[in-house]
């Protein structure tokens, strides 16, 4: 870091992967001790854990209706298991990561539109308790089932399940809004193709969870939603990268890098398992674990390379620069 | 609820307070600013804003860093010489192809000799020499489109009566999202010991003196300025009053001096604290065009809601494709 303000400094473009080139030149910049422009978000592993986990909740929520309306019951109680243990984890993670836990609560005061974390809550709040009861209705003890409790709660679940699968994909997508509604510069760049990376990631994860617990004769909806979340998910991430500048970078290096390329990895492995695991158990089931790696690799990539992003003002300074070069200050009217 | 998420406008109304004093702001003209961080002390007594550290950080006279949740104000120390000017050359025909455009031009010669004068005895133009202080007292920039506003999730950020932002320290959880929605990086959650330092977990920033102004007092820290380098006022007569300062010093030759901030027409409609600057925005860690991020959240939400539905469709597609 140079220890000199207002000078310029060049950041080695050396250290890029695969001798690709890079998607504009290296740039000069101007910052003020090498310190950020922008913040950091104060979020911790909570954040893209409850990414992951939010995502295989969503999924699993569509699986499992699916597999309760086609007369799939592994599937079914996987899906609604799957859901409910998501969502309660989310739920935990979300809370945790509050600088005032106790005020949780607060998020319900108001409903905004600008706020996509307020979007959120309401998002969440309408699927968690359908979710909720679609998922405790499958653990019920069988001899709480003959109860009154236990008979309504078994008639809901299909109502509640069905519920859960309308607003689940909004509980999926809702999340890439949240990361790129920021001045974060990864994150920011990316809005254009996040929330379709991150359904394909919670539809590849919550396949893989399908793959790796139902039986070979009721996986296939599984397997296919797997497939084609993570070729969605790898396509559309290629294409995002693509337009993103400097502020692909971040993607490629350091920690988030190898999270990245992990989850590509996995997720690619995965895909392929999944194809031709059709009549192996074994082949299905890792290939699912893989799936699920795959999606929890790339949400951690993701969150890190937003942070890395916005610790170093490179990423803030030189695409505003270039900018301003180009097409001069940015006017609204 | 305002729809309005870019663009110029007059917040407070906006907002939906009726019969809204006019906005007020401030002008902060680093041209006259001497370093002396009276704003900073200020506004830490005043605010009653506990302690950042008290490490030296080798940035000149700041030792303070940056702004954050327990640093309100901030003063930034630049030294700029003829040695860090080469490469200033360097780095300005990379980025512009020319040199002068930055404003930062100096053909000097630094002998790199000490002195045996006192500093400060030779006077007028002779007794100049190569190198060059610059000193900016930053704060809150009061967004017409405040990013930390528009993203808090449970309504602890508001817009008061006179345009600015301000928390509510007993309805913040501290969720954080404010602050990486700032595109200046200001706000951000007080960390400390838990039950014991003041707002611990809460997003914190410049209030711009929210119970002062009300009772038609001046915010502390241009209170305590004594070279009205701080400026406080109406922000219309503010930006009068900078129009016709930079005019004055681009008249005296100081081609260097540019308002920052100013401009309603901006990537966040204008800012209520806006800034007279003797270089680029960034040599004071000020981002160079910034951008609410409010602007693109139309176009987030319908790439978010087709997202949704392909997942939807996808999922309906798995099913209907029949086999087990």
């Amino acid at each position: 870091m140079s220890g000199e303000p207002g000078t310029r400094r060049r950041k080695g473009g050396g250290g890029r992967e695969h001798g690709e080139q890079p998607m504009v030149p290296p740039a000069e910049f101007t910052s003020y001790y090498g310190r950020p422009v922008v913040k950091a978000s104060p979020w911790e592993h909570d954040i893209p854990a409850y990414l992951f986990m939010g995502g295989v909740a969503a999924g699993s929520s569509l699986l499992s209706a699916g597999a309760d309306l086609t007369d799939r019951p592994v599937l079914r109680r996987t899906g609604r298991i799957g859901a409910l243990v998501g969502l309660t984890l989310s739920m935990l993670a979300l809370v945790k990561d509050l600088g005032r836990p106790e005020r949780f609560h607060h998020m319900l005061r108001v409903a905004k539109p600008t706020s996509p974390m307020s979007v959120g809550t309401w998002i969440l709040t309408l699927y968690g308790p359908f979710a909720g009861l679609a998922g405790t209705a499958e653990l019920l003890p069988p001899r709480l089932r003959r109860t009154l409790p236990g008979r309504l709660l078994g008639w809901s679940a299909r109502p509640a399940g069905l519920t859960a699968a309308v607003v689940a994909p909004a509980v999926a997508s809702y999340t890439a809004v949240l990361l790129t509604n920021t001045a974060t510069p990864t994150w920011h760049a990316a809005h254009r193709h996040l929330p379709f990376v991150f359904v394909g990631s919670a539809s590849a994860a919550s396949g893989g969870l399908g793959l790796l617990a139902a039986p070979l004769s009721e996986a296939s909806p599984a397997r296919r939603l797997a497939v084609a979340g993570a070729v969605l998910e790898l396509a559309v991430e290629r294409h995002m990268e693509a337009g993103m500048g400097i502020t692909a970078e971040p993607l490629h290096d350091g920690h988030a890098g190898t999270l990245m390329r992990a989850s590509k990895a996995l997720t690619a492995a995965g895909a392929v398992g999944a194809v031709l695991g059709r009549r192996s158990r074994l082949l299905s089931a890792v290939s699912g674990a893989a799936l699920m790696a795959g999606s929890a690799c790339l949400r951690f990539g993701v969150f890190e390379a937003g942070q890395a992003s916005a610790r170093d003002p490179r990423y803030t300074v030189v695409p505003q620069r270039e900018r301003v070069e180009q097409h001069g200050r940015t006017r609204s009217v | 609820m305002s729809t309005s998420f870019y663009g110029p406008l007059d917040p407070a109304p906006d907002a939906g307070w009726t019969d809204a004093p006019p906005r007020k702001g401030f002008f902060t003209d680093t041209s006259i600013c001497i370093g002396c961080k009276a704003c900073e002390v200020a506004c830490k007594e005043w605010n009653a804003v506990p302690d950042d550290g008290f490490t030296l950080l080798g940035s000149s006279y700041d030792n303070t860093g940056a702004l954050g949740a327990s640093t309100w104000r901030h003063v930034a120390f630049i030294e700029q010489s003829p040695a860090s000017d080469v490469l200033n050359r360097v780095g300005d025909s990379a980025l512009t192809g020319d040199r002068n455009a930055l404003g930062t031009d100096t053909t000097k010669v630094d002998l790199g000799m000490p002195s045996f004068d006192l500093p400060g005895m030779a006077v007028g133009a002779d007794g100049r020499t190569d190198f060059r202080w610059l000193m900016a007292s930053d704060v809150c920039k009061h967004c017409t489109h405040a990013g930390c506003l528009d993203v808090c999730p449970t309504g602890a950020l508001f817009r008061t009566e006179f345009g600015t932002v301000v928390v509510q320290d007993d309805i913040c959880n501290g969720c954080g999202y404010c602050v990486p929605a700032c595109p200046f990086g200001v706000i951000d959650r007080r960390v400390g010991e838990k039950g014991v330092t003041k707002n611990e977990g809460i997003a914190q920033k410049c209030t711009l003196c929210y119970d002062r102004i009300g009772d038609g007092l001046t915010p502390a820290c241009a209170k305590a300025c004594p070279t009205t380098s701080i400026q406080f006022g109406d922000l219309d007569e503010l930006r009068e009053r900078a129009e016709q300062r930079v005019e004055a010093m681009h008249a005296q030759g100081i081609s260097s001096a540019r308002l920052y901030g100013e401009d309603p027409t901006d990537g966040v409609g204008g800012v209520g604290a806006f800034f007279l600057l003797l270089d680029e925005p960034e040599v004071y860690g000020l981002p160079p065009d910034p951008v609410v991020t409010t602007r693109d959240l139309p176009e987030m939400w319908r790439k978010a809601g087709l997202a949704a539905l392909a997942m939807l469709a996808g999922a309906v597609a798995a099913f209907a494709g029949g086999g087990r």
